[in-house]
């Protein structure tokens, strides 16, 4: 049973294929904001697996830890938090629906006829190139990120600190009236200002 | 066997229904950020497909950053947009006009 178990990939990946099309659809479609991010969540997971297949198996994970766990939460939290009007955001939808149909249709099938028309090309790159890593892909990219795009790493770390900063700053508010600890004032206090010694003459006991 | 039209493809078709959603919810600022997310994920696609053919690992290095930038992209957005709708109790981009003159 050679043959099956070489297409035991190809079957999953058009299955899997189908599900991302039919959840990024979800996404642009569905009446509700929660259920639009709920489709993206999806259209992620799928989007892992599929990394999987194609040995990107540390992209793979670190896309359901770091995008699934921490943005797309974030982004569910952010809808659930505005509380959005979904009915009045329907308004424009049939007036640019045939427009927005027409130019994804124009761009799919570009972006598609840049493959299938170049056929010189086709036998450079007919087959995938297994493994192209001897020691396990986490470790293969950790060495690449490490050594040769060493920089471009640390200006991503500089760009999360960035992004850390901006997003503080920006929902930041100030309320008048709060009782909070001056800690200037605090430090500035003298013994003098606090404490006041009064003189008085001893008093006897009848 | 998985080829890379397969992949190529796929990854227009995602291109192109995240292009259709920027036109069909353009209304609001929530989705058109979901969108971008999509045309993030299309674009990686690619880059990973073309990693796995050209046996190449960059393009998976390339993906580790595109990923960072994209987190950051969408945590200042969001902050954005928490801030507007504090401001103006809505998040339809049709009322942000305050720098039109």
């Amino acid at each position: 049973m050679q043959p099956l178990v070489d297409l035991f990939p190809f079957i999953l990946f058009s299955g899997w294929s189908g599900m991302l099309i039919a959840s990024a659809l979800g996404v642009i479609l569905a009446r509700n904001p929660v259920h639009s991010v709920l489709f993206l969540v999806l259209c992620f997971v799928i989007s892992a697996a599929i990394w999987l297949l194609l040995h990107a198996e540390f992209l793979a994970v670190a896309l359901v830890l770091v995008y699934v766990g921490a943005v797309m939460v974030l982004l569910l939290f952010v809808v659930m938090m505005l509380d959005i009007n979904a009915e009045r955001m329907r308004e424009g939808l049939t007036r640019y629906a045939p427009f927005g149909v027409l130019v994804g249709l124009l761009l799919a099938a570009q972006l598609a006829s840049v493959w299938w028309l170049r056929g010189s090309d086709a036998e450079l790159l007919a087959q995938p190139q297994t493994p192209y890593f001897s020691e396990g892909n986490t470790r293969a990219l950790g060495e690449l990120l490490y050594t040769e795009h060493l920089y471009a790493f640390e200006i991503a770390g500089y760009i999360l600190l960035l992004a850390i900063v901006g997003a503080i700053t920006l929902t930041l508010r100030r309320r008048q009236g709060l009782r909070v600890q001056q800690v200037s004032e605090q430090v500035a206090a003298r013994a003098k200002d606090r404490v006041r010694l009064v003189k008085m003459p001893a008093e006897r006991d009848e | 066997m998985i080829g890379l039209p397969h992949l190529l493809t796929l990854s227009a078709v995602l291109f192109a229904i995240a292009v259709c959603g920027i036109f069909i919810n353009r209304r609001s600022v929530i989705l058109l950020l979901m969108c971008v997310e999509l045309l993030l994920l299309a674009v990686n696609f690619n880059f990973v497909a073309f990693a796995w053919f050209l046996g190449d690992l960059a393009g998976q290095v390339f993906v580790f950053f595109i990923l960072t930038v994209a987190a950051a992209e969408a945590a200042i957005g969001l902050a954005i947009l928490v801030v507007l709708f504090r401001n103006r109790i809505s998040v339809n981009v049709d009322e942000f006009q305050l720098l039109k003159g």
